[in-house]
């Protein structure tokens, strides 16, 4: 009963945040409610006995992707926006429509799933702790680990040679 | 106990909210941030499908898809900083130079 509850926590914790980081002028508002939004997102992933991607959510994205945007907004220095959405009427109307058949569609195929027995809780239990998916991680996907840091060192060294580029006429 | 329906609502109503963002936004990190949660919307499904299946390698995919998007974002935060130095704006409404 306890998980009932804390799952609906986070759930409307997890909603109300994302609305908030879509609706604010402030981008450093915005970089803080979508701080709020994965921490209870790991709080859900706690609730599923996922206890190694709990604590993964909350260091790689909470600690370090968070920290690297908030740098940069700062960096950049921006004014907070006086209006928040493009004035075309049209556009409105169109993202409207286009996100409610998205959502429709997507409940759809989950109310289609629903008969095939999906009433069966979630808990990973052994499956979720650090051990079994260390375990996984260094037998079976071993290459795709090197390749992740491959992926990673060139993903540094990218940003480094489009960050630095000097604007033509300024030494 | 909460079943999978459930997880999988919430990881559709938070991936909607991000398409949301994405298109009616015109600050280019704020839609970037919007990206992001719609990767996390996809993580929560497999983690999800990963419970119902009992079945480890959903967790593996999402581990490789955290890495994605760390990488994604030095690289997408270093194209901001590039767009602002030479528009000193990042409001997308107003780069057009590849727009016809």
């Amino acid at each position: 009963m306890l998980i009932t509850y804390l799952f609906f926590f986070f759930a409307t914790l997890a909603v109300a945040t994302a609305l908030a980081m879509v609706f604010n002028k402030h981008t450093v508002n915005s970089a803080l409610f979508l701080v709020l939004n994965l921490l209870s997102l790991a709080g859900i992933y706690l609730l599923m006995e996922a206890q190694f991607l709990a604590v993964i959510q909350i260091l790689v994205y909470a600690g370090a992707i968070m920290v690297l945007f908030l740098f940069v907004i700062m960096l950049l220095n921006l004014d907070s926006e006086t209006t928040l959405f493009n004035s075309i009427a049209i556009k409105e109307i169109l993202v409207v429509v286009l996100s409610a058949a998205i959502l429709a569609q997507l409940m759809y195929a989950i109310y289609q799933w629903i008969g095939m027995d999906a009433t069966t809780p979630i808990a990973l239990g052994e499956l979720g702790t650090v051990e079994a998916v260390g375990d996984v991680l260094y037998t079976d996907y071993l290459l795709p680990f090197q390749v992740t840091a491959i992926l990673l060192t060139a993903a540094v060294v990218g940003a480094l040679v489009i960050a630095q580029r000097k604007i033509q006429g300024q030494k | 106990m909460i079943s999978a329906e459930w997880y999988l609502a919430l990881s559709a109503v938070l991936f909607t909210i991000g398409v949301i963002g994405v298109l009616v936004r015109k600050n280019a990190i704020v839609m970037f941030m919007c990206v992001e949660m719609m990767l996390n919307a996809v993580n929560l499904t497999l983690v999800t499908f990963s419970g119902w299946h009992n079945d480890i390698n959903g967790l593996v995919i999402v581990f490789f898809s955290l890495c994605v998007a760390a990488a994604e974002a030095v690289i997408g935060l270093a194209i901001i900083i590039g767009i602002f130095r030479n528009n000193l704006s990042i409001d997308l409404s107003r780069i057009n130079l590849l727009r016809w």
